[in-house]
């Protein structure tokens, strides 16, 4: 049990050593998320529509593509040299590489999340020093969801003809539920609602992230190649 | 007799019941608009209803088909699941189309508009879209075992997630007919009504036997010509 975490640790710290000698996927991905969040601010007519009304959709739009991006970028660093294939020939289980690809995700997803999320907030003058423990504890739970189904997928689109192509196409009907809950919690949490009555929508964030962390988990085995 | 042949008599088999499901269907149609009564409340919009729901009906029992022998074909690893579950899952999209686009041709004089985001219209077209995506995944990939292996993995994904995208669109808000069948106490439907789309089910259910059949023939058909292929270079 103990190598197993230890291999899967290894396989993320390996991950973010690359990532943070590089910083380039990281740098693009806040830039990105930063554009988004702006772009949307000008998407609508001030006269009509508060930035308040439509900031829970911008913050969840930009949030979904941010990560999609650092999911493209997650297994095909491992294409290049073949380095799947040294991972595989390692004397580790196959799920301990899926762990440790979800932990070095979660994290680069996490640190986009944690740098856009300030912005955010600033952009769109939203005075919500109260809540934010909630809105970080709802946007910690979307985004296990995200990254746990898109790490499975990305790991099988890597291989795939036009796989930055592929990934959204097969992972958005995924984010279905994940989004739509995080929108309409994140709306309720801005608008100051109490937290009795999130709990619909947090439960199902909740079984959604336990159903698909475990189900990819034992899917990835399924996913390499023999 | 080879494969070849053994496919070639499939596919004559597929067209002989799909050749049947279509005299039944001409008959739904005559007995739907002509020895069916109008509907009181919704008038001649309503008879739309005896080919929607049936269509609806045969699109999700394809997918659940493909779902279901993804699952079998990651514990068996039997190519033939493989083959059934995409066929499947094209009919699945074909009867789809169909479904999504009666339905709204019935919602423009119903409810008034052509498109609502009520929760049932919202989940089929997503589980749509899901489907279009497994299409998509096994047109870019090249190794048949790969492609399986790849395509059953979305199909289990896709079981699971259907009952939260249903979830989902129900809390959102819903405004599409209660069930009018299948439901707890007995069907709303009069009796007359009732046999119609019972008959018309059993049409789609028997065209979507017959146009499975034929698909899945094409694909071992294509299949031995790739073999062949490869043997020749």
């Amino acid at each position: 049990m103990r190598s197993f975490w230890m291999a899967a640790w290894a396989v993320a710290a390996k991950d973010m050593k690359i990532e943070w000698r590089t910083k380039t996927a990281f740098a693009s991905a806040i830039v990105f998320a930063v554009l988004v969040l702006s772009i949307f601010y000008f998407a609508r007519d001030p006269t009509a529509v508060s930035a308040l009304d439509i900031a829970p959709g911008a913050l969840w739009v930009t949030f979904t593509f941010a990560a999609m991006l650092g999911l493209n970028r997650a297994f095909m660093l491992e294409r290049e040299n073949m380095a799947m294939d040294a991972l595989l020939l390692a004397p580790i289980p196959p799920s301990a590489i899926f762990v440790g690809k979800l932990l070095g995700n979660l994290a680069f997803v996490g640190v986009v999340e944690l740098v856009s999320l300030p912005l955010f907030i600033l952009f769109y003058n939203l005075p919500i020093v109260r809540q934010l423990p909630a809105l970080m504890g709802v946007i910690a739970m979307a985004t296990i969801a995200f990254v746990s189904v898109g790490t499975l997928l990305s790991s099988m689109v890597v291989r795939t003809r036009f796989a930055e192509l592929m990934l959204p196409v097969l992972l958005l009907p995924f984010l279905i539920p994940p989004v739509v809950g995080a929108v309409q919690l994140t709306s309720r949490i801005l608008i100051g609602r109490p937290l009795s009555d999130l709990a619909g929508w947090l439960k199902l964030l909740a079984s959604f992230d336990i159903v698909f962390v475990v189900l990819c988990f034992f899917l990835f085995e399924a996913t390499l190649d023999e | 007799m080879n494969r070849h042949e053994q496919a070639l008599a499939l596919a004559r088999r597929g067209q002989v019941i799909t050749w049947i499901a279509l005299v039944g269907l001409a008959g739904v149609f005559i007995r739907a608009l002509v020895f069916t009564p109008i509907e009181r409340t919704q008038g001649p919009a309503q008879k739309i209803f005896y080919v929607h729901a049936p269509v609806a009906w045969a699109a999700l029992l394809a997918f659940a088909v493909a779902g279901i022998l993804s699952l079998l074909y990651l514990w068996l690893r039997d190519r033939k699941i493989d083959s059934i579950a995409a066929a499947s899952a094209e009919v699945g999209l074909a009867f789809s189309v169909a479904m999504l686009t009666t339905g709204p041709i019935w919602g423009k004089t119903i409810w008034g508009t052509w498109w609502s985001w009520d929760a049932r219209l919202t989940s089929t077209m997503f589980l749509f879209l899901l489907f279009i995506g497994y299409r998509v995944l096994r047109g870019a990939i090249g190794d048949p075992d790969m492609r399986a292996r790849f395509s059953a993995v979305i199909g289990v994904m896709a079981l699971a997630l259907i009952p939260f995208i249903h979830m989902t669109v129900v809390w959102f808000r819903t405004l599409h007919p209660e069930p009018v069948v299948l439901r707890p106490d007995a069907p709303s439907l009069p009796g007359v009504m009732l046999v119609t789309l019972l008959l018309s089910v059993v049409v789609f259910t028997v065209l979507y036997v017959g146009f499975l059949l034929q698909r899945y023939a094409l694909d071992i058909l294509q299949d031995v010509r790739e073999e062949a292929a490869s043997a020749v270079s």
